[in-house]
Formats: C-alpha cells, structure tokens, sequence
C-alpha cells in the first residue's frame, strides 16, 4: 500500500482535520519554528557566530513568541477546533491502556486503543501549551525587566533557558514521529486519512 | 482490551472522561512558577555542579547547557571582517595633542598588563578567573596628551557598528586595557582579536570587541547597546538591575 497517494477513492479515505484545525497547526508551526531558529541563533555559539544582528534576531524571537499563542486563540472560533480541544483533553480508561503499552514498548495496535487522538497526543499537546505559557510568562519577565524585582528576572530566565531545551527535545520526537508516519502527516496536510490506517491507528475514534 | 471489535468505549468527544489534559496543562504552569520561586537555590546547585562537569568534558558539550559555563559569541552584525598584523590598526584621535595609529607590533612594543579576573555578562554568564593582557588605556591616553576640555572617550570597532564609551576617569583606571591576549594566547577572532577593550569592573558589553578607534570627547556618548536600553556606567553587580559579584 502507498502512502503517499495523493487522493485514495472515495470510500477509504476519511476526514480527519478541517481547515481551521490545519491552519491552526501551520500557523504555530511556522511561529515554533521561528521561535526555536531565532533561540538557537541568540544561543548556540556557531550559530550566533553565523548569523550575527543580534538586534535583529531578538526582535524576530520576541514577536514571535509573543504571537505563539494566537492561533490557537482564533481556532477557538471554529466548532470543530473545540471539539477536537475537548477531545484532548478527556481521557478514557482506553488511555491508561494506551499508555501502559507505550511503557511497555509494546507497539501491537491491538495494545494501543485510541480515539480520535492517542494518549500520548494528548499529552503533548497539554504538556506543549503549558510550557508555551511558561516559556510567555518567563519571556515576558525578561523582556521588560524594569516592571518586576531583579530576583524574578534571573529566575525567569533560569526556567525560560531550561524549559527551552526540553521543548527542543520534545519537539524533536513530535517531529521525528511525523516523519515517521506519512499517514498522519497526509492527514494534516490534506486533512484526510486513509480509512485502513484510521481503524488501526485510532479504532476507537467515530470520524 | 484484545478484541478487534472495539467495546463500547465512548469516543473522545464524550464528556464522561477525565479532563486530564487540563490538569496536565495546569501542573505544566504550576511547575513552572515553581521553577521560577525555586529558581536561586536550583541554579547555585546546578552551576557548582556543571561548572564541575565542563572541567572533565572532552566534547564541549556542557558549555551549550544555561550555566554551562565558557563564553558565548555575540555580534550585532551579519559579518565581521578579519584583521592580522599586517591589516589592523587602532587610531587614537578626538580631543588630544597628537592623534597616533598604532600597528598591532606597536601596541605589541609597548609595556603589557595582566589581570586575572572574572568575566560578567548582563546576560547572566560568568567566566571564573579570566587572564587578560595588554596595554593599559591610560598609557595610549596619557601618550596622545588628553586637552583639557576632555571628559570622555569613544570607542570604535571595525565590524562597522558597535561602539562604547567611558568617562575620562573610567578610562583611566588602572583595570582598563587594550587587550591583545585573553587566556595567555593571542585574542582570536571569535573573542574580538586581534585587539578588544577589556573593562574588568564593568559588564561585559564595555569590553568592546574588534576596537579599532578611541577617541576623547568631551561628553559620554551612548554605545551600541546603551542606545538599546542598557546603563551607561556597568559597574558589575550595581546597574542594569542585577546584583552580580563584582568584579574589580
């Protein structure tokens, strides 16, 4: 079976993704991304060296990350962004199952039940909106640093240089795991699955 | 949970499941604001324990962790040109009886300091005992023969835009130089070489790289990122907000 066919008939294909969950998800993309070249020019020394106009690239990086949460702010006009919100956000007993397979490193599908979104999705996604808040908050201090106590601003910037490498990492595997699967990756580009990796990927899920 | 036919398992968008995403987005901020009230006491341990590690890491890569110690590379432009012996010079003109250019064998020729202390930048990063060597700026000052009128010095480079300034008396400290070796080798390129100011007392961003003009003002006028909201005078550990250690 090719995954890569651009239009599968009819009858196999299913919808997974809308327009405004699609261009949710590009649009943040493009902003992580941003967000994640203009920290690693500001941070790592070959970069930095490459690149240089340090003003410039702090711009870049704090109107970026300001603007971060913003999309998924006007998803929130969109029903089927909120459904889908609510969706990750409720676990069923199927997610412990999911779960406990996924310590296991048990990869049998029939040990991975799922929903519309798997448990490991689901807290990615909890985990990558509460740390973009963090990564906000503790931004924010930084950035204007005449409004708050001195303590507050190298303590923000503490969290924000340690969060920022394990978003690296975390977002890594989001991205590696992409890669990894062209089906889920059609599914958010096109906004339809196949119907056959659909019931195995996420045979609970009632599209 | 092995049959193929899925059970009767509510789909996601049923509300019967726990809304566990939200606790997971609320402990995430929770933790972070922990992080933050926390943050001193986790950093002193944490930087006594990386400085450790990056004594005993072949790989250099402890230096890309925050607080892993070593200096970081910062230019305000996109590109810098290079200088040797043979290209650099350094002009000593403004306010003064004999405005002088110096070759780096000049500079060379005349007699060095060496001070060894820490290293502050207002980004947070220190490096522990730093030797510096060079000429002392009083001495290029004193040779020029600073007029009267005379209260401040200008600092230029040859990457074409930073600059940085001190008042005459700064300038004439015994603890700022024209530096021409950092960690008793030859200032290389990265660390703003061939020849850099070296500011000890003050926040790193004075030490201006590349330095390839001085000249005596009679006013301070604000530097590249001074312009950009940073104190004039970076006395370490008593401007820019941060109470750092000092460092004279």
């Amino acid at each position: 079976m090719s995954l890569r066919t651009d239009t599968p008939p009819a009858a196999t294909a299913v919808r997974r993704f809308g327009r405004a969950e699609r261009r949710v998800h590009r649009t943040t993309a493009v902003l992580m991304g941003v967000c994640v070249f203009t920290a690693a020019c500001l941070y790592v020394p070959q970069l930095a060296q490459l690149v240089g106009r340090r003003a410039l690239v702090v711009t870049l990086h704090q109107w970026s990350g300001l603007a971060l949460p913003v999309p998924v702010l006007v998803g929130l006009a969109s029903r089927a962004f909120r459904a889908d919100l609510g969706r990750l956000n409720r676990f069923g007993p199927h997610d412990r199952t999911w779960l406990r397979a996924a310590l296991r490193r048990d990869r049998r599908p029939a040990s991975r039940p799922a929903g519309k979104f798997n448990a490991g999705q689901k807290i990615y996604a909890a985990w990558i909106a509460g740390a973009t808040l963090v990564m906000l908050g503790t931004g924010l201090l930084m950035w204007f640093t005449h409004l708050t106590p001195l303590v507050w601003r190298t303590s923000a910037t503490f969290v924000h240089d340690w969060l920022a490498l394990t978003i690296g990492i975390v977002l890594a595997g989001h991205i590696g795991m992409a890669l990894a699967d062209p089906e889920a990756r059609r599914g958010m580009r096109t906004g339809s699955v196949g119907r056959d990796w659909a019931e195995r990927e996420h045979p609970l899920w009632r599209p | 949970m092995n049959s193929e036919q899925p059970p009767q398992l509510p789909d996601e968008g049923d509300a019967r499941g726990k809304p566990i995403g939200r606790r997971v987005l609320l402990g995430t901020l929770g933790l972070g604001a922990l992080g933050v009230v926390t943050a001193p006491t986790l950093q002193r341990g944490l930087e006594s324990f990386l400085a450790g590690a990056s004594d005993k890491d072949p790989t250099g890569l402890t230096g890309l962790l925050p607080n892993g110690g070593g200096f970081r590379y910062y230019s305000v432009t996109s590109s810098v040109p290079r200088k040797n012996a043979d290209t650099y010079r350094l002009t000593v003109d403004g306010l003064v009886d004999r405005p002088t250019s110096y070759t780096l064998a000049g500079l060379k020729a005349l007699p060095q300091t060496r001070m060894v202390r820490d290293v502050q930048c207002v980004t947070g990063w220190r490096v522990p005992d730093t030797p510096f060597e060079g000429v002392r700026l009083s001495r290029l000052l004193d040779a020029a023969g600073v007029r009267p009128s005379a209260g401040a010095v200008r600092f230029t480079c040859f990457d074409g835009a930073y600059s940085e300034s001190l008042t005459l008396d700064q300038a004439r400290r015994a603890d700022v130089l024209v530096a021409l070796r950092m960690r008793d080798e030859d200032l290389g390129h990265a660390h703003g070489g061939p020849v850099r100011l070296y500011v000890a007392p003050m926040y790193f961003y004075k030490s201006a790289k590349w330095l390839s003009g001085i000249t005596v003002t009679e006013d301070v006028e604000p530097g590249y990122w001074e312009e950009r909201g940073y104190d004039i005078d970076a006395w370490v550990g008593r401007s820019n907000g941060r109470e750092d250690e000092p460092t004279d």
